[in-house]
């Protein structure tokens, strides 16, 4: 095995032109189990820990670039106010001691249905910017996951970073697991409320091939408010539409039995999950309400 | 490979690395430091928890070459010559310690939970212990040995510039 280390950009993506093959690793969280056990023997590492831009956040056009290798312990502490619905997903990702190691760019590149920040990043319209030695692009992040552990990087592109921009409107997210530390998500959910733009934005994670949105709970829900004024006035929302969108959220899902749940139970905990946040986000969005007609009078 | 990191403080270098190896098997088989223990090697037990840059983490999940020109604390550092550091005399005390497999990184999660937040709540100190497991005490005794080492510590601290002379 052959461990290269570049210390720059332009070196980590000659590396990866000149080894396709080679397995990235950052954090190692996932990457240093698969050796350990014995299940990945590949023939290069390439450590990107020594590329000081991946750990750089900075703000650009109104958005986060997020440096793909900023940990999730630094995504709580200095960017929980900006961008809360990653930085909830972040919370409930292992123990300290994984936080301070596990990166957002490391779990694109897994791209694992599993991962705890894709449900917060599909919410959140976050978009992908991968690059090579060829350039670099930018991927919506409803495009990026292709299938189970696959995503729509070429071999010879790295992650650089992910684009999320702060909201306009409460986020929320909730996970199931058998506790709330070290657990792998039996299912997901992430809620972004936009109201600038008037829509909604979704993420599934656990219960499909990949995490994926919940297009027609968004489409949904985003006209029940639309046709009822609810946007503006933030009344409470009618009986019954937080369960329906629960529901519908529940029908984007493709759900399996293994064994960290059945299908079944995933599918009624997405459902619960998505009616749960939705209270909770409604309700910050008419506490914000409540202070801004203080304001006015 | 060769790999040279700043390990409890002193320069360390060793030879025939190989590149795959974690940052546990080097301080434990060619280091001699066996104080980080083996157990589950995939990150869930905080077993082998040390610090690295002065942040704790699994270092079962780090690769050797990672730790290249980097500080590792581990549990070996805590005490001095003479006496055990604060957070292993509380974890003694308490009966913290049963089979004491998990002990090494509990005691590092403890003494950067202490570090960083004083007196941490019962709550904190759940976090903050959420990655270390064990399977005897319950946690309840150790939950007894973070309060025990937190209220020494901080008595220490204030003692320092206030009874400490007086009472002596």
């Amino acid at each position: 095995m052959e461990f290269l280390q570049p210390t720059t950009w332009a070196e980590a993506l000659e590396a990866r032109a000149a080894h396709p093959d080679a397995v990235p690793i950052c954090g190692g969280t996932d990457v240093m189990v698969g050796i350990n056990f014995g299940h990945l023997r590949p023939a290069q590492l390439l450590d990107l820990t020594r590329v000081a831009d991946l750990r750089e956040w900075t703000t650009e056009e109104h958005a986060v670039r997020l440096g793909a290798g900023v940990s999730y312990a630094r995504v709580i502490t200095e960017l929980g106010d900006r961008l809360p619905g990653l930085a909830m997903a972040a919370r409930t990702i292992g123990s300290p001691q994984i936080r301070n190691r596990g990166t957002v760019g490391g779990n694109l590149a897994t791209a694992s249905p599993a991962g705890d920040a894709h449900p917060a990043l599909l919410a959140a319209d976050a978009v992908v910017e991968v690059a090579s030695v060829r350039g670099s692009r930018r991927i919506p992040v409803t495009d990026f996951y292709t299938g189970p552990k696959r995503n729509a990087m070429d071999a010879d592109e790295l992650v650089a970073a992910v684009h999320i921009t702060p909201p306009s409107g409460p986020q929320q997210y909730s996970k199931i697991g058998t506790r709330n530390a070290m657990v792998i998500a039996v299912a997901a959910f992430g809620l972004a409320l936009h109201p600038d733009r008037r829509t909604v934005g979704t993420g599934i994670g656990s219960a499909a091939p990949t995490p994926r949105r919940a297009p027609a709970a968004e489409e949904f829900l985003a006209g029940e408010l639309d046709a009822a004024g609810l946007w503006e006035s933030r009344a409470e929302l009618p009986a019954g539409l937080a369960a329906r969108f629960g529901e519908l959220v529940a029908g984007s899902a493709a759900p399996i039995d293994d064994v960290r749940g059945t299908a079944g139970y995933r599918l009624h905990a997405l459902s619960v999950m998505a009616r749960r946040t939705l209270t909770w986000a409604w309700a910050e969005h008419r506490t914000a309400s409540g202070n801004d007609s203080a304001k006015e009078v | 490979m060769r790999l040279t990191c700043t390990v409890n403080g002193t320069e360390q270098q060793v030879d025939d690395v190989w590149e795959g190896e974690s940052l546990l098997y080097v301080l434990r088989e060619r280091m001699g430091l066996p104080g980080s223990k083996n157990a589950c090697e995939q990150g869930e037990c905080g077993s082998c928890t040390v610090y690295l840059d002065g942040l704790p983490v699994c270092a079962c999940l780090v690769a050797a070459g990672q730790a290249e020109g980097r500080e590792v604390g581990t549990v070996e550092a805590l005490a001095d010559a003479d006496a055990l550091h604060p957070v292993q005399q509380a974890f003694v005390d308490a009966g913290a310690v049963q089979c004491g497999f998990c002990t090494p990184g509990l005691l590092v999660a403890t003494h950067d939970l202490i570090t960083r937040h004083g007196r941490p709540s019962d709550a904190e100190t759940r976090e903050a212990l959420a990655g270390n497991l064990c399977r005897c005490t319950g946690y309840e005794k150790i939950l007894d040995a973070v309060r025990l080492a937190a209220d020494r510590m901080a008595g220490t601290a204030a003692g320092a510039g206030t009874e400490a002379g007086g009472d002596r």
